[in-house]
């Protein structure tokens, strides 16, 4: 088996794995949740806009749900602390993780315009407070986050939720929200009626564009306004898991990790690659945009996962308390059982979503709304 | 640190009102998916459309209810960390991972695959669909099972060891955890809990059609296939909830103790106060309606094996305590200097009684500098509600014992084909519709309620488990959710009854008009 370090980078990798699964499965159904009254402009448009994730968002939510899990399972003070000390942040996506299944269920089952539009914006509300606070709250990891433990490991969190408003919070919160705009908008493309697809695909380009402009300012805000955070003194990879057993200096260089593990660049880049790759395919109408996005998706998230390693989620009142890869995880025996049940369920998961995405292909189109009884 | 007893109070009452108010679709979900597969699997071998659309009518209700169920379940995962820090950190290591596999294996399927049983009757053929609706039922078992082995561990935490270097759980045999006797009793209780309610949703409204005279064809099928699953569920659920209170006497006396309003140790076998006041002030049970040896039958399966009562047990806590204490302050030294022997051996002599001396720190920072009058307030402290567990627990097997008695007499009249002869009993059980789900939530009072003080027993005070949250915070997210969920409740009745008053005819399902070219598509449009 696995010794313990290697465990913790294996579960490092796989909640970045989760995580974007989570963003490029989950965030085109957000995408489009945003998009609804932008790309449909009719009650038609709007139902043909919604098919093309009905069937699948409730399992692609799982994601998120697994990633919660597994982060209680595997990392349970990176849980424990984020979700207890963001407490009004993580309550309003609670609320608009809610809002989404009753809305995807609850609007078609009344026939009343004023009815449905209320929940078009319940449902548009929704996405958008989730990739916004998503964004924001990856954002803050850069900056640290105020708490600290006692001896007791129980930890006090010294903050407010306006402070989790912070400038360059605010501008990673746009990046997440324009790229998963992009995102939607190429599933939207993919899949909608021409008639909507050609609206998707100009939105596409304008917020993929504005996606590159936000991710450059703010890896830029990054590099020389956001100071770093780093291990002092002898780094122990399969100590204990105590994060108060550590010295952590602030003020060293978040890009620190891309000078030591150069390839690291390769996240970035995918980044750039993907938005390119959108602006060149999205216009065909076909996978090709939405697979660019999702490069896109997953090399955002990467290179913020790299820029923090090994943090997890670093503290500014007390930087010993900072949670790290190497003190912040499961026991190796949790790890390891973990480790084997997601190899065993992992491929049959992508096997069975395989299958109802090939069950449910092709084209939405507006004729097909019109002559059938609609979703559920 | 001294916690906020606001907080703890604000923060159990929010976990309280949202997890009685998730259970109220859960068992609904639970049950009726396995009708629905029933109804579809008639439908593949028969080839009758009536079967058909029996599975599409009542996967309208079904995907109301699914839709709650999802939302709300969302909010447990998330409170676990928003208001449960200290617990979730202390315990991830061993709650975490039942949680997570939950996802893995069953939240997964269920969700991926309950769209496809919604949009997908067009694009598949009659097979895929009945193995999606299988599938999409085994799933939400599923789910089930591993929340429930989450919960079982909990009450019985067996299969971990306290660290004192991470400070927290951390499990040492995860099969222990998998086959806990008292997670197994759990789950099986609580899913035949869910057959019921499901069973006892279609039962009521199709008697409802039955005496409009609506939908007869349709209701008298639909309340045969639950007449026979209502009484197979409703035998388990009274069957398994006795091997569930056997599980429990093992590991939580005080629990049976307080459900039995059984203030002193009774000589073996000990009877069954089948009804009562119970008086807390005086320690005693007045107007007590005792049935002899029932209850050393159910408690110990034996006739010779005593009952504890609760002043004994409040005496062996007091031990327990003390003991307690020479296992924290072991604990403090091997933090200190993880290499001292004898605090090694004095910490595994007594780590089972660790937890029993956080039950003072509602009290004081420093357990140690305890008093014996402090001992003594928490060694009071872990006994529960006697009157609420009392009085929920009967009512609870009131209404067990009569669902018994209704889907019997139900599934007889279904044999004989009588089902639309008897009014009153049509009326019976429409009027029985909401008892099913008040069995159910009393039964989380029992099971939760009378875990208290404890929030994984033995192991960790509730009270020590909150997160460093402000009391104010914890009133902005529950009077949210207060207003919030009422909002959704009001929505999700309103649709129902109004699905379920419309019916298969009004949602011209059946009887089929014309064989229109679009007829078998979902019909929620209608």
């Amino acid at each position: 088996m696995f010794d313990y370090e290697t465990l913790r980078v294996i579960w490092w990798a796989l909640l970045g794995v989760l995580l974007i699964g989570f963003a490029i499965m989950d965030g085109f159904d957000f995408g489009i949740a945003a998009l609804l009254r932008v790309l449909g402009k009719t009650e038609d448009e709007r139902l043909v806009m919604l098919e093309t994730i009905e069937p699948t968002w409730e399992g692609n939510q799982v994601w998120f749900v697994l990633g919660g899990g597994a982060a209680f399972a595997a990392w349970p003070q990176l849980y424990a602390v984020s979700f207890s000390g963001m407490y009004l942040a993580i309550f309003l996506v609670l609320v608009a993780l809610i809002l989404r299944p009753v809305g995807f269920n609850f609007r078609g089952k009344v026939h009343d315009e004023r009815w449905r539009t209320v929940w078009d914006y319940v449902l548009t509300a929704s996405g958008v407070v989730v990739m916004l606070i998503s964004g924001v709250a990856f954002g803050n990891l850069f900056l640290g986050a105020p708490f600290q433990f006692d001896d007791d490991l129980r930890m006090s969190w010294h903050g407010s939720f306006f402070e989790l408003l912070h400038p360059f919070a605010l501008v990673a919160g746009l990046v997440s929200l324009t790229m998963l705009l992009a995102h939607g908008a190429c599933w939207a493309a993919y899949k909608a009626d021409h008639i909507i697809a050609d609206r998707a695909v100009r939105v596409a380009r304008w917020t993929t564009l504005a996606y590159v402009v936000l991710y450059v300012v703010a890896g830029i805000w990054l590099a020389y306004g956001v100071p770093g955070y780093a291990i002092v003194g002898p780094v122990v990879t399969d100590g204990v898991s105590n994060p108060l057993f550590k010295q952590v200096a602030h003020g060293s260089s978040w890009f620190a990790s891309y000078m030591e593990h150069p390839y690291f660049w390769l996240a970035p880049v995918l980044g750039f690659a993907g938005a390119i790759g959108v602006q060149l395919t999205v216009g065909k109408k076909g996978l090709g945009g939405f697979v660019c996005s999702s490069l896109m998706v997953a090399g955002t998230i990467l290179s913020a996962g790299f820029a923090l390693f090994p943090f997890l989620l670093p503290s500014r009142l007390d930087p010993r308390s900072s949670l790290t890869v190497w003190d912040a995880s499961s026991s190796q025996g949790t790890l390891g059982l973990m480790l084997a049940m997601t190899i065993i369920f992992m491929p049959i998961i992508i096997i069975y979503t395989g299958w109802v995405y090939r069950v449910m292909r092709g084209r939405v189109t507006l004729d097909h709304v019109r002559h059938s009884g609609h979703g559920y | 640190m001294i916690i906020d007893s606001d907080v703890v109070t604000l923060s159990r009452l929010q976990f309280a009102l949202t997890a009685l108010y998730h259970f109220l679709f859960v068992p609904l979900t639970l049950g009726i998916v396995w009708i629905l597969a029933i109804m579809e699997s008639v439908y593949v071998m028969t080839g009758r459309e009536v079967w058909k659309r029996m599975v599409q009518f009542w996967g309208v209700l079904f995907g109301i209810n699914f839709a709650m169920g999802v939302a709300t379940g969302v909010t447990m995962e998330f409170q676990f960390g928003m208001n449960w820090a200290y617990y979730a950190h202390y315990v991830g290591d061993v709650f975490g991972t039942p949680l997570a596999i939950e996802g893995l294996m069953a939240f997964f399927l269920e969700a991926t695959l309950v769209g496809l049983f919604f949009m997908g009757w067009n694009r598949m053929s009659r097979v895929s669909h009945l193995l999606t609706t299988w599938f999409l039922a085994l799933g939400t078992n599923l789910s089930a099972l591993w929340i429930l082995i989450a919960n079982g561990w909990m009450q019985n935490p067996v299969g971990s060891a306290f660290n004192a270097q991470t400070m927290r759980m951390e499990v040492t045999s995860f099969t222990e955890v998998m086959f806990n006797p008292v997670a197994q009793a759990k789950f099986v209780h609580t899913v035949s809990a869910g057959y019921v309610v499901g069973s006892m949703f279609v039962l009521s409204i199709s008697a409802w059609y039955l005496l409009r005279g609506r939908n007869t064809d349709f209701a008298k099928r639909s309340m045969t296939v639950a007449a026979s699953f209502g009484l197979a569920a409703a035998l388990s659920v009274v069957v398994l909830g006795d091997e569930s209170g056997y599980a429990v006497s093992e590991n939580q006396k005080m629990k049976m103790a307080a459900i039995e309003a059984m203030w002193e140790t009774e000589p073996a076998p000990a009877s069954f106060t089948l009804i009562g006041v119970p008086d807390v002030e005086n320690h005693t049970t007045h107007y007590a309606l005792r049935i002899p040896w029932v209850m050393g039958l159910i408690g110990t399966r034996s006739i010779d094996k005593p009952i504890p009562g609760i002043a004994n047990l409040v005496e062996d806590t007091k031990g327990r305590i003390n003991n307690g204490i020479l296992a924290y302050d072991a604990m403090l030294t091997l933090r200190q200097d993880k290499n001292n022997e004898q605090a090694k051996n004095v910490l595994a002599t007594h780590d089972k009684d660790m937890g029993y001396a956080l039950l003072l720190k509602r009290f004081m920072d420093d357990p140690r500098k305890a008093t014996p009058a402090d001992i003594q307030k928490a060694a009071d402290s872990t006994i529960p509600n006697v009157p609420v567990l009392f009085w929920s627990f009967r009512l609870m097997v009131a209404c067990g014992f009569y669902f018994i008695l209704l889907f019997g007499v139900m599934f007889w009249q279904a044999s004989k084909r009588q089902l639309d002869k008897r009014r009153w009993l049509l009326k019976l059980a429409l009027w029985s519709l909401p008892l099913p789900w008040l069995a159910a939530e009393l039964g989380w009072i029992v099971a939760e309620y009378g875990r208290q003080p404890w929030a994984i027993e033995g192991i960790l005070p509730t009270a020590l488990g909150v997160s460093s949250v402000t009391a104010g915070q914890v009133w902005t997210s529950l009077g949210g959710f207060v207003l919030f969920y009422s909002v959704l409740a009001i929505i999700d009745a309103v649709l129902m009854v109004k699905y379920a008053k419309k019916g298969p005819d009004g949602l011209g399902l059946w009887p089929p008009a014309d064989p229109a070219p679009n007829a078998t598509t979902a019909p929620a449009h209608a």
